[in-house]
């Protein structure tokens, strides 16, 4: 009887290898020829007069400033505040969702604040958290923090509220009790979707942070920009606005990667 | 009524209610019945007839309304490993390699890890997953999703099987298949089996006894002994006399019309 199923399970894992790479390599080639297709638009309105500056201005800019250190100095502040506000966030988010998912007394307590705050850009906080805590770093690491835990929070109760109950039951007939399966049903359950509140998060962070930064501060890439604006230094605001698309996309894929790796075992469709 | 202590499950008139908008629903009324040791029970009814109910009470996974279902002399209260469940969802952990499924409930049970493989092992070998011990179960069909939940069940020794509905969600070979290999194995691993199905052929194919239930309420409706030789092949599965009880049950279990109008739940008046 073991001659069927198993010829049948390799089947499927022989076809899926052999279509997923070839579909992979063709979408990556779209992707580098629509990005180079978006650069060549930029360098054409540019040159028929836009008042934009060129590629090739925003390059050599770009080599200014990391020349003379000011784009790395702003990097290194803009990550310091960015990744401090959502480490965090996240740590806070995590036992909290849990708390609400499991227990009925906590999601009672809790969940109106958190819907509540949900409901208030985190940069209408800036200025009572400005008065409150200073003109400091204080500040921007309070909005930052608030951005990355109400996006991981919801999800990761989400998570707990969403497992299936019967895994629960097949936990509890094998013998486990709350405590087992909280550690080994329930978060290995509700990990895709706290992965999810994560990324969901740092992109809220980082939202958060330039808009923290163009208000006030002293280094950083939000700052840059907005005092370039003040001397109509277009290159200076393309170089900060590229970096910190790039910076973004780079650590939605460190997530990504981590999601991967975390939760290979869904079946995905 | 039936107070048989010395049965292995012995369940003495279970109720089961639930609240449905301003009425009841009476989901179980009354059941009784008796599971000898060893003993391979099928219960097979329509839907709604609270088969399903009266496995999750004897799981401990649900509280009964009214009665009480004894394992063992002793009342059940909620789950433990004497009583091992299949579900028709399989419900393996997902995250977790076949090996480590099957050693879910060993480890809980604080067994050391050296003990907890080769035992392990044993099962996986014995449902025929030797070589998928270390997939992941998105690997596996639902026939071999089946076969890991069955050697999880059997991994911490129960003395009752309660599968609900296992077979369920199979298409009909592997079913068929599944069937003979799950009374190959209770042949090696005698153990009491509660066998939850909606399939005729199969609850005649694989019992002792076959416990016929009908809906509103959920009641025990007829029970029919099948003395039928085991190992049953194929060739019993062909034979007159399998078809001939076969026939019986199908009765049984579609033409219940005539017993059951004067038990419907009362009717309250609506807002």
């Amino acid at each position: 009887m073991s001659t069927l199923t198993p010829t049948m399970a390799l089947a499927t894992a022989n076809r899926t290898g052999k279509t997923r790479p070839t579909r992979n390599r063709r979408l990556l080639v779209l992707n580098l020829i629509s990005v180079v297709a978006g650069i060549a638009i930029w360098w054409l309105l540019s040159a028929i007069g836009l008042r934009i500056p060129s590629p090739l201005a925003t390059v050599s800019r770009a080599v200014v400033l990391i020349g003379d250190g000011t784009l790395l100095g702003d990097i290194a502040a803009s990550l310091g505040r960015v990744l401090t506000g959502f480490v965090l966030g996240t740590l806070v988010a995590i036992p909290v969702g849990f708390l609400m998912g499991w227990y009925v007394t906590a999601r009672g307590l809790i969940e109106p604040w958190v819907q509540f705050f949900r409901t208030i850009p985190p940069l209408a906080i800036i200025p009572l958290a400005i008065v409150l805590l200073g003109i400091d770093e204080a500040p921007k690491i309070f909005v930052i923090f608030l951005a990355a835990f109400l996006a991981c929070v919801i999800s990761t109760y989400q998570g707990v509220v969403t497992v299936d109950r019967t895994l629960i039951n097949a936990a509890r007939v094998l013998g486990a009790k709350d405590g087992r399966i909280f550690l080994r049903v329930i978060v290995p359950a509700s990990t895709p979707f706290i992965l999810v509140g994560m990324r969901v998060g740092l992109g809220s962070a980082w939202a958060t942070l330039v808009a923290a930064e163009l208000i006030a501060a002293q280094q950083g890439l939000g700052y840059r920009m907005q005092n370039a604006q003040l001397y109509y230094d277009l290159p200076t605001i393309f170089v900060g606005l590229i970096t910190i698309g790039i910076l973004g996309l780079l650590m939605d894929r460190v997530l990504l990667f981590a999601e991967r790796k975390l939760t290979g075992w869904q079946e995905r469709r | 009524m039936t107070t048989d202590t010395a049965a292995k499950i012995s369940v003495q008139n279970i109720s089961k209610i639930f609240p449905l908008g301003n009425e009841d629903f009476i989901a179980l009324g009354d059941v009784s019945l008796n599971v000898a040791d060893n003993e391979f029970v099928t219960v097979v009814g329509p839907s709604g007839c609270g088969k399903s109910t009266l496995m999750n009470i004897l799981a401990g996974l649900e509280q009964p309304s009214g009665g009480t279902a004894l394992v063992d002399g002793k009342s059940v209260s909620g789950p433990g490993p004497e009583r091992g469940v299949i579900f028709q969802q399989y419900a393996l952990f997902p995250w977790l390699t076949v090996r480590k499924n099957v050693e879910f409930g060993l480890a809980t049970a604080g067994m050391p890890a050296k003990e907890r493989r080769e035992r392990a092992q044993y099962f996986i070998d014995m449902v025929g997953l030797t070589q998928f011990a270390d997939a992941l179960p998105k690997m596996l069909s639902g026939g071999m999703k089946q076969r890991c939940a069955i050697a999880r069940a059997y991994a911490v020794n129960p003395s009752i099987l309660l599968m609900d509905e296992p077979f369920g969600a199979l298409d009909a070979l592997t079913r068929v298949r599944l069937q003979e290999q799950l009374l190959e194995t209770w042949n090696k691993e005698k153990r009491t089996v509660v066998f939850i199905t909606h399939d005729v052929d199969e609850a005649v194919f694989l019992a002792n006894r076959v416990v016929i239930m009908a809906a509103r309420p959920g009641r025990i409706h007829d029970i029919v002994d099948v003395n039928l030789p085991y190992p049953r092949t194929e060739e019993v599965r062909l034979s007159p006399e399998f078809t001939a009880l076969r026939n019986r049950v199908w009765h049984s279990v579609y033409h219940q019309d005539s017993s059951a109008s004067p038990s419907l739940s009362p009717t309250t008046a609506s807002a």
